[in-house]
């Protein structure tokens, strides 16, 4: 670029190049009196006007929900929004719906099927509690042995747990046994972090400080994650047009300044890792979508200016510092002490409070964290907004696992 | 005594001191405590059911202080890696659950314990592991 940065984006001539044209979210909550679609439809039709287009323009919609799969959301949502006959991908990824969503879209204008498309990640979860935690069955009449693993009963409580506080404590001390330097108060750091980022996030679910002794003090779950370390549930939808670079081309010069480039869009699944048969390994996959990412992109985890990762609990946020190569490696508790993921540190780490403070409906998630990064690339973040950022990443992963990493470029970079 | 049963069938009660088994691929040694249609990691699809050490090391843990209603809290949930190979997860038992006597490298061994019974008076037993 020039001195003035005002540039064309050249690179939106390259035609095999996707981008970000519009994005947007519904604040993050609880919202009784709107339905799915409601929150859905708020979005779409937001991420549309952001972008300059409208449904006549979409040539596919990926529609990524968790909790109603299966009742065809993309098409109920059409009804409310434009129904023009186009293909309707409807995804169900666990926490990596969203990004799921984002990937149909992306794929099908990679193959040249589609010019411009459109993703929408929506959740209605309510207050739901401790997700997965099942009422105990009644005393068996005859014990029977079940399933692949021969049980008579239920083994959670019994045999660990499997629940998700206690998984996603187990790996944050797991990387505790392996590394130094990480503890109860490294864990907390995190949360400290994102709920004080929260504050100046007018989108986030809870928007309240809170000190180091307050999160670490406040009711455990499970060890080291107190209930300030974990995400809500929650309601919320999240939506971005995607493009192609050569249809990008025939629109407005402001419609091409304020798109973003995807410069690299992985997705990954568990390999099998002698760990995985325990409880699923959230690195290894994490690892491998973040090196093929930097690789696709040409991007080194120095050039990041902002992070959005999976901070389902603030054990996951620390482990994925160094997952995504953001520290030397072990190094994610010296990373956290000397403020590498604060806003004004060398690669801020969720700077929209995360899902522990943000909210994390769950289909919604991977979506917004593309929100969140194209808004700031796009400098229009107002008060939380990166100075300067260029260049963003990524990182959603849904348990059991799926994993989706995306590097997004400012358009003129 | 009435009968007992264990709560998996990778935990043998039946053939010496009770302790667990895995099925083990026969290509490439990958440990297994499931049925399998096929080996993950070498896709083969033969295996040999094989013994695994009664002692081994916490490498990971947490004190479960919400659970589902009836599970009694706290507790403690740990990986445990066994001597000579095979990682598991249980509770650690006979020991306060808290991080001040759970602790990450601690020497463990396997012990088991009553988890309830069926209407005909049947015993399951599971298994947890204990401070050695
Ligand atoms: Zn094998």
């Amino acid at each position: 670029m020039d001195a003035t940065g005002t540039v064309a984006p050249s690179d939106a001539t390259a035609g095999d190049e996707v981008w970000v044209l519009g994005a947007a979210m519904t604040r993050f909550g609880r919202y009784p009196d709107q339905d799915l679609i409601d929150l859905g439809a708020a979005a779409a039709n937001a991420a549309l006007a952001d972008g300059g287009v409208s449904m006549a323009d979409i040539d596919v919609l990926g529609a990524g929900n968790l909790y109603e799969a299966g009742s065809g959301v993309g098409q109920r949502l059409q009804k409310q929004i434009g129904q023009t006959g186009i293909p309707v991908y409807n995804v169900a990824n666990a926490c990596a719906t969203g990004a799921t969503a984002i990937r149909c879209v992306y794929m099908a204008i990679k193959a040249g099927e589609a010019d411009m498309g459109l993703a929408v990640g929506f959740e209605k979860m309510g207050k739901m509690g401790l997700l997965g935690a099942k009422p105990p069955s009644g005393e068996a009449e005859a014990f029977e042995p079940s399933g692949r693993y021969g049980s008579v009963m239920s083994v959670e409580g019994r045999l660990g747990t499997t629940l998700m506080p206690g998984v996603f404590a187990q790996a944050g001390m797991e990387y505790a046994y392996e590394n130094g330097g990480v503890g109860f108060e490294q864990f907390a750091k995190v949360a400290e972090k994102n709920h004080r980022n929260s504050t100046l996030n007018p989108l986030a679910q809870y928007r309240k400080e809170f000190s180091l002794d307050e999160i670490m003090g406040a009711p455990m779950m499970a060890y080291p994650n107190t209930v300030l370390m974990c995400c809500p549930t929650g309601d919320g939808g999240a939506a971005v047009v995607l493009v192609s670079g050569e249809r990008l081309r025939s629109l407005s010069d402001e419609q091409q300044a304020r798109a973003v480039r995807i410069g690299a869009s992985v997705m990954t699944s568990d390999p099998w890792t002698e760990g995985d048969q325990v409880q699923p390994d959230v690195n290894t996959l994490t690892r491998q979508a973040a090196s093929r990412a930097y690789e696709i992109s040409g991007v080194d985890p120095s050039d990041l200016d902002l992070v959005e990762l999976h901070d389902c609990f603030a054990t996951a946020e620390l482990i994925h510092y160094d997952n995504l190569g953001l520290c030397a490696p072990g190094e994610a508790g010296k990373f956290i002490e000397e403020g590498g993921p604060e806003r004004d540190g060398p690669t801020p780490v969720n700077v929209s409070g995360g899902l522990i403070s943000k909210g994390h409906p769950l289909g919604a998630t991977g979506v917004a964290n593309v929100y969140e990064v194209t808004t700031h690339l796009r400098g229009e973040a107002g008060d939380r907004q990166i100075p300067g950022a260029r260049v963003g990443l990524t990182h959603v992963i849904g348990l059991g696992s799926a994993c989706c990493v995306h590097v997004l470029e400012k358009a003129n970079a | 005594m009435g009968r007992q049963v264990p709560i998996v069938d990778y935990l043998v009660l039946d053939d010496g001191p009770p302790h667990l088994v895995a099925g083990r691929c026969r290509g490439c040694g990958a440990l297994y405590f499931d049925r399998r249609n096929g080996c993950a990691r070498c896709f083969g699809t033969d295996f040999e059911r094989v013994p695994l050490a009664t002692e081994g090391t916490v490498r990971s843990f947490t004190i479960v202080h919400r659970a589902a209603p009836g599970v009694p809290v706290p507790y403690a949930s740990a990986i445990v890696g066994l001597d000579g190979g095979g990682l598991v997860k249980a509770n650690v038992v006979h020991t306060p659950a808290d991080p001040e006597h759970v602790g990450l490298g601690m020497r463990v061994r396997l012990t088991t314990f009553p988890a309830g019974h069926d209407r005909e008076g049947t015993e399951a037993v599971a298994f947890g592991f204990e401070p050695a």
